[in-house]
């Protein structure tokens, strides 16, 4: 319970660290360029909306303080404001339209990754010092020093524009009607099978080579090396001794690698035109549309957070000594 | 803790001797394979950069040559559609991109190191506020971040770049010294010097610091990598003054020149190529500093069965972007 507490207590702390940083930012800046926009903004928007904006961005006389609880006042009551692209759409309707199709294909395809790459570490570890095992440590580095972005630039040269297997961008082709049938869903299937192989491709090494890492660590545990002597057949030697306990470690990896992942997602989806929140974030800061920037931020930053919290309410189920311990962190 | 001065004295001698250590650590170093193929890579790049004014054949910006040329002699890698020499824009970004890459992880490192072990080696209030700080930073989406603030931040150039990744990048840093300060704030040496009246910024550098040489050497080559890599997305974006000359700009012009329409692959296949030997460099030196510093990986050698290799790579990719 106190476990739960203490990480329940960071995410707040790192939530409203994310709201503060999105209203302190535009005031830092000399000669706010926000300033611009809102001249743009001029006679094409309500005076309510444009209060509302000025309260975001600091464009009003009051004291700093009282702009600050107004400010997060209108971002927990769920007021984003209004996008200056898509104007009059709000921001959380642009949120809620790219979201689904973010955690969608990123969701599945971290899943998949994890998974697949989990066994094949086990396999590996299994197999020790064959081939397979001396050659994935350098095929693992090679893959992580690759810029995803780059990957999904070759791989969209090849088999988009070379081999015309794959269709060069956007997430479903034109002449399907948006909705449960079944051509619209295959047609986004084959939309998202590049990216979803970079994605992929990107991600399972770095699986693979912690999961052999950690079973070799565990392989080398007394209990282990017990059990053996004790004659428990290899199979359950691996999955039942060794692979539990090896798991642990990989949980708190999904963790450390969760920025690193939304990072490569934001890219991805910008070379696929991938109509995501990474792709609306970029679009929004080439044309310069504050509060949709804003509003992108905060929702990728709470919502990594908030896989951040699932992580560790997962880790501290699975490990005990970490929820007796109360973790520091 | 005795005060009658010569366990002391022994204790600060033997601090001392653990420091010139240094020396052999290099040694080991260089004895690992995988070190020096490293090494070697890296090296190749450094002078590329260093030498781009020598080796470059054109000036990157000029736009004298017939556009959307492929590889020639007079031209390896071609032109650019608005007729630029790609080769010479690929030398010299090399240079960019590495002042970048290493300048970031010299900034980042040092913030980490003044966070981590200050909270680290002080304890108490200080530590609890500058840990929740670090642990912020290493949870925010990174790219998300740094796309946040060079929304407001016009223009930059790739240096300016490189100061917002360092500022931005340094948590995994932080908690990572402050992990090694904690273990070594009770060491009878750190005692020592405190006993002697060395101040908190002394000790730090003084006392602590040759004590985490093979941390900070880690740290400096992952976050060298991280921001290579973080410089490039920004750059391919377009979220940098795109006059400026790098990797990530060569790819950002390829994609708004068409390179994939016309499938001019030498234009944007050499910039991601390059990023990822200098990365693969990096791990490959990393692999030799962690086999010199790392007893665990020492003594499971010895107990892991069966196992030639005692390889390990950090799980889950590299951290930053």
């Amino acid at each position: 319970m106190r476990y739960f507490l203490n990480r329940l207590g960071f995410l707040l702390l790192s939530i409203w660290a994310a709201l503060t940083l999105n209203f302190v930012l535009p005031r830092l800046m000399p000669g706010n360029p926000a300033e611009i926009m809102l001249g743009k903004f001029q006679g094409r928007m309500p005076p309510q909306a444009l209060k509302a904006f000025e309260i975001q961005f600091g464009f009003s006389n009051k004291p700093m303080i009282i702009q600050y609880f107004q400010y997060l006042g209108s971002m927990l009551t769920g007021h984003w404001g209004l996008s200056y692209t898509y104007y009059p759409t709000s921001v959380q309707t642009i949120i809620s339209n790219s979201l689904p199709w973010t955690l969608g294909l990123l969701g599945i395809i971290w899943l998949l990754s994890v998974t697949v790459g989990t066994f094949t570490g086990i396999f590996i570890a299994w197999k020790r010092g064959g081939v397979l095992d001396s050659i994935a440590p350098i095929i693992t580095m090679f893959f992580q020093a690759i810029p995803q972005f780059w990957l999904a630039l070759v791989l969209l040269y090849v088999f988009g524009f070379t081999l015309n297997w794959f269709p060069m961008a956007h997430s479903y082709g034109d002449n399907v009607t948006v909705g449960w049938n079944f051509a619209f869903i295959s047609s986004v299937i084959y939309y998202a099978t590049l990216p979803a192989v970079v994605i992929f491709l990107g991600s399972v090494s770095g699986w693979i080579i912690g999961m052999r890492n950690n079973m070799m660590m565990t392989l080398g545990e007394d209990y282990v090396v017990f059990a053996e002597a004790k004659g428990v057949s290899t199979r359950r030697l691996i999955f039942s001794y060794a692979a539990r306990n090896a798991l642990l470690p990989q949980i708190t990896s999904i963790a450390i690698a969760l920025s690193t992942i939304i990072g490569g997602q934001i890219l991805i989806e910008q070379v696929f035109s991938y109509q995501g929140i990474g792709f609306q974030l970029t679009n929004a800061v080439s044309g310069e549309d504050y509060p949709l920037i804003q509003g992108m931020f905060l929702i990728i930053a709470v919502t990594t957070l908030l896989i951040n919290f699932v992580v560790d309410m997962v880790y501290g189920r699975l490990d005990p000594r970490i929820r007796r311990r109360g973790a520091t962190s | 803790m005795s005060t009658d001065g010569k366990p002391v004295v022994n204790s600060v001698r033997r601090a001392r001797r653990r420091r010139s250590h240094g020396n052999g650590a290099l040694h080991a170093f260089f004895q690992n394979g995988k070190a020096i193929v490293g090494f070697s890579i890296f090296s190749v790049f450094v002078l590329v950069g260093v030498f781009a004014w020598l080796l470059a054949p054109y000036d990157p910006a000029s736009t004298n040559f017939p556009p959307s040329l492929g590889p020639s002699w007079a031209h390896w890698l071609g032109t650019t559609n608005t007729g630029q020499d790609i080769f010479s824009q690929f030398i010299w970004g090399t240079q960019t991109s590495l002042i970048v890459g290493v300048g970031a992880a010299v900034v980042s490192t040092l913030i980490g190191f003044i966070v981590g072990v200050y909270g680290g080696y002080k304890g108490g209030i200080a530590d609890s506020i500058l840990n929740a700080f670090s642990n912020i930073f290493l949870v925010m989406p990174g790219l998300a971040l740094l796309i946040l603030i060079e929304s407001y931040v016009k223009n930059t150039t790739p240096i300016v770049n490189g100061l917002i990744i360092a500022l931005t990048g340094w948590a995994w840093g932080a908690r990572v010294f402050r992990s090694v300060a904690m273990s070594l704030a009770s060491r009878d040496f750190i005692v020592a010097a405190r006993l002697s009246g060395a101040g908190t910024l002394r000790i730090m550098f003084a006392e602590i610091l040759p004590n985490m040489t093979s941390q900070i050497a880690g740290n400096l080559i992952y976050s060298c990598l991280g921001a290579i890599m973080a410089e490039a997305g920004l750059a391919y974006l377009g979220f940098e003054n795109i006059a400026s000359n790098s990797w990530g700009t060569i790819l950002f012009w390829a994609q708004n020149g068409g390179a994939m329409l016309n499938g001019a692959w030498w234009w944007f296949v050499p910039p991601g190529m390059a990023i990822a030997l200098v990365g693969t460099s990096l791990a490959l030196m990393n692999f030799g500093i962690d086999q010199i510093t790392n007893p665990r990986l020492r003594v499971q050698k010895s107990q892991v069965r069966g196992v030639r290799k005692t390889d390990t790579v950090q799980a889950g990719g590299t951290r930053d972007v």
